[in-house]
């Protein structure tokens, strides 16, 4: 079992064990990415970042990944500047890119960029996100966050709030979870509901998934608290999207009656789903989320590039 | 069972037993525009058949179905048999059915997928359930159990 020179498109492209594999590297990454430690893992090591879609907080993520671990890159951050233009097809533009650096890291606004890239590159491709598809790496450091909390990651329940329909997050969380027997909770407004395809599928990988219409009573037993995004553009007119978005609001009235060990977690850019007086609280974890994203990176990029956990 | 209403082929292929209703559906696949302009097309519509109660039967002449219309054929007529006509005989006959990967042969419906885009590439779908047919998308991951106007 080796990541060395594999793409990660989707994270099912990931056992069980080749996910703990990345989960133990990133941990012992922790100090690297603090700047307590330094390394030169990815010194003789250049990787193309190829952003055709704006997403400063996932590419700063992989950029300061790549210089904590003594690597370089080279970034298309502004699809506009980019041959894509021209009319060019992202076949061709990756199949050229590949051929100068080590590996792609690519976020691409239509579903399967990641994919087709694969095809085109003889060097490994990471997913930074294409579209509402995939984006693995994110769940990593969804796990990443929940590992350290807890030490590990079966028998958590975890409870999932707010747009689970287009959450492309919230999808391969799932999936990723029910592979470590943890227990899911589905809430959500009625209309923004998990699709039929992913509960069929969590259901035949023999998950367990539940739904609860309360937010009080969900957090009440639960360990994780899993906040997403409802996005306005999602809803017909403004006093329905108000509506909803209020009834999501997690606050420290809500999280009174929860586990003193919960913790709280969002995706970031959070709009009003977290309240910041949670921020001060032990529940909080979404900014400790964000800067696990660093480590488990540095992690992905040592493995993939290198074959070496560091 | 004779059921030869129709003029015997020499060469050619014979569809049978298409699912009621589906001929000009097959006919659009073999894409009778492209045949060679002195073979007779024949099709019969709502014939009695023992194994499925009506059926529809499609007999081209001079012509063999690539790999490809024989998936696209699987797909939206999973009952039909070919058979391969040589002189006046049956020389083959076999049920179609359906490769674990299907290339080219539909377009993916969901339109924001990269193999919408006009990229250098071809379609593909893997088949995620056999009984009735899903198909999942190769690249977007979309599932698929409509076949009929997704044909590319
Ligand atoms: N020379 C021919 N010209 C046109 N059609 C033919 C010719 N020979 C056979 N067929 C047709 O090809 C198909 C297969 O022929 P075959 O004799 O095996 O049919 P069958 O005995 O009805 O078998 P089944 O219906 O179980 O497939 C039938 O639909 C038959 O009508
Ligand atoms: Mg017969
Ligand atoms: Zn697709």
């Amino acid at each position: 079992m080796t990541l060395k020179g594999r793409d990660l498109i989707s994270i099912r492209d990931l056992s069980r064990e080749e996910i703990e594999e990345v989960l133990r590297a990133a941990k012992r990454m922790i100090p690297y990415a603090e700047g307590r430690k330094s390394s030169r893992a990815l010194e003789d090591r250049l990787l193309t970042l190829a952003f055709f879609e704006p997403s400063t907080r996932t590419r700063l993520s992989f950029e300061t990944a790549v210089q904590r671990l003594g690597g370089r890159c080279v970034t298309i951050a502004d699809p506009s500047a980019s041959s894509m233009r021209k009319g060019e097809s992202l076949h061709d533009t990756v199949r050229m890119l590949s051929s100068y650096g080590d590996g792609i890291v690519l976020r691409h606004p239509n579903e399967g960029a990641a994919r087709l890239a694969a095809l085109a590159s003889d060097k490994p491709v990471i997913n930074a996100g294409d579209g509402a598809g995939q984006h693995p790496t994110q769940t990593l450091l969804d796990l990443a966050t929940m590992q350290e909390a807890f030490g590990t990651l079966s028998g958590l329940k975890v409870v999932f709030l707010g747009d689970l329909k287009f959450g492309r997050t919230v999808h391969s969380l799932a999936h990723a979870l029910s592979m470590f027997g943890a227990e899911l909770v589905l809430s959500s407004p009625p209309t923004l509901g998990l699709p039929n395809e992913v509960r069929e599928q969590l259901d035949e990988a023999g998950a367990k998934v539940t739904e609860a219409d309360q937010v009080h009573s969900a957090v009440r037993d639960a360990d994780v608290l899993y906040v997403t995004r409802i996005q306005k553009e999602r809803f017909a007119d403004e006093a329905e999207y108000a509506k909803v978005a209020g009834s999501y609001r997690i606050d420290n009235t809500i999280l009174a009656g929860a586990k003193p060990r919960l913790i709280v977690m969002h995706p970031l850019p959070r709009t009003g789903e977290i309240a910041p007086e949670v921020d001060g609280t032990s529940h909080a974890a979404y900014f400790r989320q964000a800067f696990l994203g660093v480590p488990v990176r540095m992690a992905l990029l040592s493995l993939i590039l290198t074959g070496r956990a560091g | 069972m004779r059921e030869l209403k129709i003029t015997p082929i020499r060469n050619g292929t014979v569809i049978d037993h298409i699912g009621n209703g589906l001929a000009l559906e097959v006919l659009r696949i073999i894409g009778v525009r492209e045949l060679d302009k002195d073979s007779t097309v024949s099709v019969a519509l709502h014939v009695r058949s023992q194994k499925l109660g009506w059926k529809d039967i499609v007999k081209v002449e001079n012509m063999e179905l690539s790999p490809r219309k024989v998936n696209a054929i699987a797909l939206i007529a999973p009952t039909a048999t070919i058979s391969i006509i040589r002189d006046y005989k049956v020389r083959e006959k076999r049920a179609v059915d359906l490769p674990d990967r299907i290339v080219g042969v539909l377009r993916c419906p969901n339109p924001n997928c990269i193999s919408n885009q006009n990229e250098p590439v071809e379609s593909e779908f893997e088949v995620a359930r056999r009984r009735p047919v899903v198909l999942r998308c190769g690249y977007c991951d979309r599932q698929v159990d409509e076949f009929l106007s997704h044909l590319a």
